[in-house]
């Protein structure tokens, strides 16, 4: 955590320890007084500092609770910290008995996958172009877990977990720590000429249990978070120029861009090959989760930091042109919750 | 053990009920999730709809609906493979640290599957 804390105290002018209001960690460690321990460790003495935990989507909750003290004055400067171990305890949640003894992700993610087959006539070919893709993409990000990509038949030939998902089309679970910073109108202005503002956030939690989802096609929690997001952000769909999506299984990145309404229904695999083969980083310019790695806790933030860099246009290798819009998808526990983040220059 | 453990250990499926609006409230809890009064066991019909399913090294796998809103997760017996929508009996449920539902799907097809 405190390794990537470092850049953003190198990196930003005017910044020191003393001017954080509020520290907040993101993980599924069991790690107690978490938050006050790290602060400690990296010589700031904030006023508020907790964690947050919600599984998969505990990054991006962790960057809503920031920006909810700061917007209600209670703080003017937040560092947000997520990190992860592939130890941590957060990759089977066993309070869902619905499951059975289907308990990990493979599972819900194969149901989603058999019910967007049969609805839409999605195929595994559709599925191994997103790890294809998302593997291309991810060669471009200096903090990939992963040294190389995968074509589409060799995701095809990878090793089979159910009929209709493939190793390589899962994310990994790894090692990870992200960390960025908040601040508020009148505070950013000391630290940069040139802030990235969040201008809409949508969090919906519909159930905790996967089979709760009514429509396994489609990620309800998704569509409503997304749909508070672009009506705070006074956005639309095809406003949106470059946007990480929660890929943590190839079918998630199809159901989302359809649930995102990046894609009309159906057509979220058509959308996949076209970037695919047209070489277009507009979706999971760093990777993803499936090109990326997925250190649980760190993945929300990670996600939003590729959005700031897309927008400051410095993302480099995988930088999607003059984008000025980006949008931020993380969910957690077979989609039974969501945030959406709108990201704008 | 908690008693919906027990009970699938005895092969008995049950989930909670609320002891004064009657909602059923899956997965079992203590407490009704609609008026939060505390609830009761009751057997749940152990004939349901199979929503989903899927294949996991040859073994099929699926979410069948009971009673019209408890879905679970469980394997699927039979070497035909399955329709969704068709109907699926609770063959056995069990524990071992997982909770265990084994369906298996009720008459031929067109044969009668009521009641
Ligand atoms: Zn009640």
């Amino acid at each position: 955590m405190i390794s990537s804390m470092r850049p953003i105290f190198d990196k930003t002018r005017n910044l020191s320890q003393e001017d954080i209001d509020v520290v907040l960690t993101s993980t599924n460690a069991n790690e107690k007084y978490l938050a006050s321990i790290v602060s400690e460790l990296a010589g700031i003495s904030p006023r508020i500092a907790h964690s947050v935990e919600s599984l998969c989507n505990s990054g991006t909750n962790c960057i809503v609770s920031a920006f909810a003290y700061i917007s209600s004055g209670l703080a003017d400067v937040a560092l947000v910290t997520g990190a992860e171990r592939t130890d941590s305890p957060g990759l089977v949640l066993s309070w869902d008995k619905s499951r059975g003894k289907y308990k990990h992700p493979i599972f819900w993610s194969s149901l989603f996958a058999s019910s967007h087959m049969r609805k839409f006539g999605t195929t595994l070919e559709d599925l191994a172009y997103v790890s294809a893709k998302n593997h291309r993409n991810g060669l471009e990000n200096p903090y990939s877990f992963f040294d190389r990509s995968y074509s589409v038949g060799e995701v095809m030939r990878s090793k089979t977990l159910t009929d209709n998902v493939r190793l390589l089309d899962c994310s990994m679970p790894c090692n990870g720590a992200a960390s960025i910073l908040l601040a508020s109108e009148d505070a950013i202005r000391q630290f940069t000429d040139s802030p990235v503002w969040i201008a809409g956030i949508g969090q919906k939690s519909i159930s905790a249990g996967f089979t709760k989802n009514a429509d396994l096609s489609s990620m309800e929690s998704t569509v409503l978070a997304s749909r508070d997001a672009y009506s705070m952000a006074r956005k639309s769909p095809k406003d949106i120029d470059v946007a990480e999506v929660h890929d943590a299984f190839s079918i998630c990145e199809i159901m989302a861009l359809e649930d995102l309404q990046l894609a009309e229904r159906g057509k979220g695999s058509s959308l996949v090959r076209e970037l695919h083969d047209t070489n277009c980083k507009k979706v999971n310019p760093r990777g993803g989760l499936i090109g990326t790695g997925h250190p649980l806790g760190a993945t929300g933030v990670a996600q939003t930091i590729e959005g700031f860099y897309q927008l400051q246009g410095t993302a480099g290798g995988r930088q999607v042109e003059s984008a000025k819009t980006a949008l931020i998808h993380n969910m957690s526990a077979a989609a039974t919750s969501s945030t959406v983040l709108i990201l704008q220059a | 053990m908690s008693r919906f453990e027990e009970e699938l250990k005895r092969d008995k499926f049950v989930c909670s009920e609320c002891s004064r609006c009657k909602k059923i409230v899956w997965p079992p809890s203590n407490y009704c999730n609609k008026c939060l009064n505390e609830t009761t066991w009751r057997e749940i019909s152990r004939k349901g709809k199979l929503v989903e399913y899927s294949y996991n090294k040859g073994e099929c796998f699926g979410i069948v609906e009971f009673e019209s809103q408890i879905r679970i997760v469980g394997t699927v017996k039979g070497s035909e493979r399955p329709d969704v929508g068709q109907i699926m009996n609770l063959e056995k449920c069990d524990y071992d640290g997982d909770e265990i539902f084994i369906f298996s799907s009720t008459v031929q097809r067109n044969g009668s599957q009521n009641s």
